[in-house]
């Protein structure tokens, strides 16, 4: 039974309440040199039938051979998912037509798949503030080997399909998530993790929009008791927003279809990124059977762990599970913990850190440069830097401000040079990426604080002797007036006055 | 290929079609029904909508009584071995069992081929495959020319 979605609850909450059950079907193209069966390289956008094999191409005599990487990737993923390994899993053939499959099968893992029953743990904010954040774990029902199709463009207009077979044969992983999410944004949250993961061994670099990271989702509702409703498939999701609406419309389609007497077809549908909704796709020529059947010229894949290795073996032959886990890298979730544990800050800062591209290495890299302490550097990082970043499309690795600088600039703060808003004048200056420093800039514009306790009373008085009307509440007993006297002091110095030198400077001579 | 080999390959072509026409299980040898040596049911499973299935997803033409009588001669042929107490005994999936599987280092070796590739193209568009706009799926049973109407 999956999770009752908190979201769904409150939105019907005057309607018998709808359970939304959401599976995803994941494939993530696999980083390596070569194809899954063949010798013909791996590259996003090359000439079209440059990269291909006589293989590849189904060129008859032609046999498979398998990539000895494909299978530690797939082993390494496998383990960072807390899956079981299969020491023996067998190749099948999935049968079917289309022009993009020169063979008219695709070597896949549907019986004994290379990994089975794992997890993943993912979290996500509840009340979309960053406050409150719970995590959840999905099933992974298996992982398995597979080949990729080509790639098809369709030219309308000539009624024809160009075929470029680039991409048929490179490996992927086929990581098949049980229905353990109810909505939208746990299947987004999941997708990011499982991305972070892959990103971190090295297995795929899964980016989406270059098509190694494909998902697809399988959608149904029911009502909470009753057994699952029927369910349909959803497929050209291109990127994570994408798929919280896609998942979310389709939600929304079939209760409101359930609502209103009709019934869910068990169909693919394609999600329109444009209009924002789910259409039925055209060429699914209804129920396919697949005929699946082994692959007669692949023998089982076998693997080895410490205890079964055999002693007198060519070791380019053999992979060895324990070895492959005793070399996994450090998962997000384990940096998202040390970080907490070393710097001090919320989980819910590590878990910015670790999700935006590079900040996590900026932030320890700043941290390492200044006296600051890190729970304080944090805030610059996530509200200031992060936010420009946001707003001009950056990542952490392309800031105009380098680490070296923004440490610089936090070393002037901590060392009572400069106050904090003259340091945030200093940082948009400092975006403009002019090549000054901070000290440079700071002495240009003139904001260092003015450390003459001297000049400061004068300004002080001065503002006490131009307003007698806040003078007078504050002796009377609204003491915070006295803030607005601070601002102007602020005002007069131009941000170069220590606000707390400033209220005590007011207060004296306020009790005089 | 020898003999023998061919005829390891006929059987696995062949106990594969069985296993699909079960159902898709891997059962292949395996005792589950009391069915094991009672007459083997081959007249029952090769119906008309069997071979329209198979016209239709395999793209043959079982093009006249002869070649259906092929078929069922093949399937006939295969349930024989259902004659074998299989109790616990995992199946065969492939007479390459006992064989290891090769591991191919990762190293670029292949490609680069576009023009020899091309060259079996009838049609090719700027260094592109052509092929139709989608699938062209076989006409029903009823508006199809094929002699299985007949049966």
């Amino acid at each position: 039974m999956p999770p009752v979605c908190w979201k769904f609850i409150k939105l019907h909450e005057n309607l018998a309440p709808w359970v939304p059950v959401v599976g995803l079907e994941i494939h993530a193209q696999i980083t390596s040199n070569s194809k899954l069966f063949s010798g013909s390289q791996v590259q996003f956008a090359a000439p079209p039938n440059s990269l291909v094999s006589f293989f590849d191409a189904s060129l008859p005599g032609t046999l498979p051979v398998l990539n000895r990487r494909c299978v530690e990737a797939a082993v390494m993923t496998g383990l960072a998912l807390n899956c079981t390994i299969n020491k023996k899993s067998l190749f099948d053939r999935k049968h079917y037509f289309y022009a993009d499959l020169p063979a008219g099968y695709q070597i896949t893992q549907q019986r004994v798949p290379i990994a089975v029953n794992g997890s993943l743990s993912y979290s996500l904010c509840i009340d979309n503030k960053m406050s409150q954040m719970v995590t959840k774990t999905v099933r992974i029902k298996q992982i398995q080997l597979e080949q990729d199709s080509g790639k098809s463009l369709h030219d309308d207009a000539r009624s024809q399909t160009l075929v470029d077979l680039n991409r048929a044969g490179v490996g992927l992983m086929e990581v098949v998530m049980e229905p353990d999410m109810c909505c939208g944004e746990e299947a987004a949250a999941a997708v990011r993790e499982l991305q972070l993961i892959l990103q971190t061994l090295g297995s795929s670099q899964a980016i989406m929009a270059e098509g190694q990271l494909r998902v697809d989702a399988n959608v149904s509702v029911h009502h909470p008791g009753e057994p699952y409703g029927v369910r349909t498939e959803v497929k050209n999701i291109n990127s994570i927003r994408f798929l919280t609406k896609a998942v979310d419309y389709e939600i929304q389609r079939q209760i409101k279809e359930l609502e209103n007497g009709g019934t869910v077809v068990n169909e693919t549908r394609a999600f329109d990124s444009k209009l924002g909704c789910t259409v039925p796709m055209r060429d699914k020529e209804g129920k396919q059977d697949y005929r699946f059947m082994p692959e007669p010229n692949l023998p089982p894949l076998i693997l080895y762990d410490a205890k079964s290795l055999p002693a007198n073996v060519n070791h380019q032959q053999v992979v060895n599970i324990d070895w492959i886990h005793e070399r996994l890298p450090d998962l997000p979730s384990v940096k998202r913990a040390k970080l907490v544990e070393l710097y001090g800050i919320l989980p819910e800062h590590s878990f910015t850190l670790v999700n935006e591209d590079g900040l996590m290495e900026f932030f320890e890299d700043v941290v390492k440069r200044t006296q600051m302490k890190p729970k304080k550097v944090i805030g610059w990082i996530l509200s200031d830097l992060l936010s420009h970043l946001k707003q001009h499309s950056l990542t952490a690795n392309e800031s105009p401000i380098s680490s070296f600088l923004l440490a610089d600039l936090l070393n002037l703060l901590e060392n009572g040079d400069i106050s904090s808003s003259a340091a945030k004048q200093v940082f948009e200056e400092l975006w403009k990426g002019e090549g000054k420093t901070p000290l440079e800039i700071v002495k240009e514009k003139q904001l260092e604080l003015i450390q003459d306790q001297e000049e400061l009373e004068q300004i002080c008085q001065a503002v006490i002797d131009e307003r007698e009307k806040e003078v007078m509440a504050i002796k009377e007993g609204n003491k915070k007036v006295i803030n607005k006297l601070i601002g102007l002091v602020r005002k007069a110095t131009r941000g170069r006055a220590n606000p707390l030198l400033v209220k005590q400077i007011l207060e004296k001579k306020l009790s005089e | 290929m020898t003999p023998r080999n061919r005829f390891r390959w006929r059987v696995m072509r062949v106990l594969a079609l069985c296993r699909w026409l079960r159902g898709g299980t891997v059962r292949a040898l395996r005792l589950g029904a009391a069915a094991a040596s009672s007459a083997p049911p081959s007249q029952d499973s090769v119906t008309v909508e069997v071979l329209d299935h198979l016209e239709r997803l395999a793209l043959v033409d079982f093009r006249d009584a002869e070649g259906v009588e092929r078929l069922r001669e093949a399937v006939r042929f295969a349930e024989r071995l259902r004659e074998v107490n299989t109790e616990g005994i995992e199946p065969l999936d492939s007479v390459l069992e006992d064989r290891c599987l090769y591991l191919r280092e990762d190293d670029v070796t292949e490609g680069n081929c576009t023009a020899e590739l091309l060259k079996n193209a009838r049609e090719k568009v700027e260094e592109y495959f052509v092929a139709p706009p989608g699938n062209i799926p076989l006409p029903e049973l009823e508006e199809r020319d094929t002699f299985l109407k007949g049966s």
